[in-house]
């Protein structure tokens, strides 16, 4: 062709290959993955709260957060809830997929340091907070206290409950809550917020809170943050909408002035409150 | 300006208006501009001036548009009509990449653009300001749109100013026309038996040079800037921008919108005669075995329910949100994202509107009465 070849093309997916599957709870598997390219795989780099597009050809592209990773290798947490997460749950180690990313904004890891650190997630919410844990713990001196109140429909949905040991050893605050309970369960029954009611002390001005899971459960932990004197400022939420593009070219993630793909997913409290608050926007 | 450009406009007679067409398809650029088709006046290839809708002139209004015969045979007598240039620099449809399955897996590939260049004819101010609207959308950021680029960086624009205004449009408002100011290589006003011509670009002047014109007279020059302050009198309509991103930001449940949603279909037709709007999805089209599959974008709108599912649903589950999603986002929040309005006050979303809901009254309703 006389044309030149468009090498920048945005929407162009790089081969990445399976390299395992872990099943973790019911409908939920972590995938493994590298680019197939060598040099381009040890180039790949992600803050943690960053997300990639997973493409199936003939299925579709989805995004989905970095649930985990290391030099060269990453993973996805994935739950099957639609046409493209149920066609990649059929497939099995050493398969290609097409990736692109990483993409948005991420956790605000320099705002957390020489502070007491919140982590806060409900249900699959856990998945792009795992890479943030994993940060805070391998500098651990960094940072003052680390507390995760994490919640779940019922105890055989509770995400990564073998990570918790590990977690706690690392001087992590673990509390954890369920909706529904079911026998056997001695643990906490009742709503994520509630876990954060339940914190005391609670240094205000020395604490950042970072939220993800369904915005009715982040809506009620900003509530009860706002009621114990933590800054809007101090607030830090994952949203999920429809995106596509991941690049703001496509316009369907967009919440107010907000493209949730590029200006987020990870957004201040405060910058989002006035679009977050109107229904259906 | 560049040193070599003429200061003083030329004067092109309409007999010689063909040799610009020919020059032009000589070059290689396939030439769009205004012809009758269908009951309006569309965007098409054209290969002759006889083409263009001689004597037609449209008649618009909130859910109106009707083509009717001018008393005289102007060329470009008309205001704009259901197409817009977004159609040829953002197509509609277009395969924006490809999958192969090979031994070792997926492999991806480009799909590259391959239109010849374009020499848009007949674009108005508004239009000229709605290109700069999505020049700023798909290539003033990181990630460029690789297609908008190509076509972008290769049109001509040979801009008509707009003589014969709709009932519907309001640019003066938007600060955007009729004149043209700016954005295009040539830029012209029909006059009688010929057109005055103004310079843009260098690549604008050259063109010039191939061409039989001679020096636009005074009588010329007054008579094209008479026309053009004519049009700018004839708009009617009027919609007050002053604080408009606060406005509509801060009444984002006003009951207004309510009221609107009675009235919207959610037809989408406003997002696909705007100029500017962008949004897109993109499909998976598969051969039989599929081995091979490509990738195609096309023209998506936030009128669509699906546009903003997630897994639980649409987000915007409401004719309501729906609108309100797309009144705020062309007229405040593209503000924020892009530094200027979304929109250039062509009309097209009132007269195309199949119910007549008219953006400007809507935005006046929330402006009396806020709570």
């Amino acid at each position: 062709m006389s044309s030149p070849a468009v090498v920048d093309n945005p929407w162009l997916s790089r081969p990445a290959v399976i390299r395992a599957i872990r099943p973790e709870i019911e409908g939920v598997a972590t995938y493994q993955l590298q680019l197939a390219d060598a040099a381009a795989n040890a180039a790949y780099r992600f803050r943690p709260g960053q997300f990639n597009m997973l493409y199936l050809p003939g299925a579709g592209e989805i995004a989905i957060s970095v649930s985990s990773g290391h030099d060269g290798v990453w993973e996805h947490t994935i739950r099957v809830v639609g046409n493209v997460t149920r066609s990649l749950s059929k497939l099995d180690p050493g398969a290609t997929i097409g990736l692109r990313g990483p993409y948005g904004s991420s956790w605000p890891v320099d705002d957390c340091r020489g502070q007491d650190v919140f982590v806060i997630a409900g249900g699959i919410g856990l998945a792009p907070l795992r890479p943030l844990l994993g940060e805070l713990i391998a500098h651990r001196a960094d940072y003052r206290r680390i507390v995760l109140l994490y919640g779940a429909r019922t105890p055989d949905t509770l995400l990564f409950q073998d990570h918790c040991a590990a977690w706690a050893a690392a001087d992590v605050e673990i509390h954890i809550i369920v909706d529904r309970s079911i026998p056997g369960w001695s643990g906490n029954v009742g709503v994520v917020p509630l876990l954060l009611d339940r914190q005391h002390p609670l240094d205000p001005d020395r604490t950042q809170i970072l939220f993800c899971g369904p915005e009715v459960m982040m809506r009620y932990c900003v509530r009860s943050a706002l009621q114990r004197g933590v800054p809007k400022h101090r607030l830090w939420l994952s949203l999920e909408r429809n995106m596509q593009c991941a690049v703001g070219l496509c316009g369907h993630c967009q919440l107010g002035p907000a493209f949730v793909c590029k200006d987020g997913p990870v957004f201040r409290y405060d910058v989002i409150e006035p679009f977050l608050r109107v229904e259906a926007l | 300006m560049a040193a070599d450009q003429p200061d003083i406009p030329r004067f092109l007679a309409k007999p010689d208006f063909q040799l610009l067409l020919d020059l032009l398809r000589q070059r290689g650029y396939r030439v769009i501009g205004p012809r009758v088709a269908e009951g309006a006046i569309v965007y098409d290839e054209i290969a002759s001036a006889d083409e263009l809708p001689r004597g037609w002139t449209d008649q618009q209004a909130p859910g109106h548009y009707r083509i009717e015969r001018r008393a005289d045979d102007a060329w470009f007598g008309f205001a704009v009509g259901p197409h817009s240039w977004k159609r040829f620099l953002f197509p509609p449809r277009a395969v924006i990449s490809r999958a192969d399955a090979t031994e070792q897996g997926w492999t991806f590939a480009n799909v590259e653009d391959d239109s010849p260049p374009m020499a848009f004819l007949g674009v108005r101010a508004c239009e000229l300001a709605a290109i700069g609207i999505q020049d700023r959308v798909f290539l003033d950021h990181a990630y460029a749109d690789p297609i908008y680029r190509r076509r972008r960086q290769a049109a001509i624009i040979i801009a008509v100013n707009c003589t014969s205004p709709a009932s519907t449009c309001f640019c003066t408002s938007m600060k955007t026309g009729p004149a043209c100011t700016s954005g295009f290589d040539l830029a012209l006003t029909e006059i009688g038996e010929g057109f005055e011509v103004c310079v843009g670009t260098e690549r604008g002047a050259e063109l010039l040079t191939a061409l039989p014109t001679r020096e636009a007279t005074p009588a010329d020059r007054r008579q094209a800037a008479e026309l053009r302050d004519q049009a700018a009198g004839q708009i009617t309509k009027r919609m007050d921008t002053e604080g408009i991103r606060d406005l509509l930001l801060s009444n984002l449940d006003h009951p207004r919108w309510n009221q609107v949603a009675e009235r919207c279909l959610s037809c989408t037709n406003c997002t696909m005669v705007c100029p500017t709007c962008f949004c897109a999805s993109v499909d998976e089209v598969s051969d039989l075995d599929a081995e091979h599959v490509e990738r195609e974008r096309k023209w998506d709108s936030c009128f669509n329910p699906e546009f903003s599912s997630l897994s639980g649903g649409p987000i915007r589950n409401s004719i309501r949100a729906r609108y309100r999603q797309w009144l705020t986002h062309k007229l405040a929040s593209w503000i924020d994202q892009f530094g200027t309005s979304g929109c250039v006050g062509c009309g097209r979303c009132i007269t195309w509107c199949p119910v007549g809901i008219d953006l400007t009254e809507e935005v006046a309703a929330i402006r009396e009465a806020q709570p």
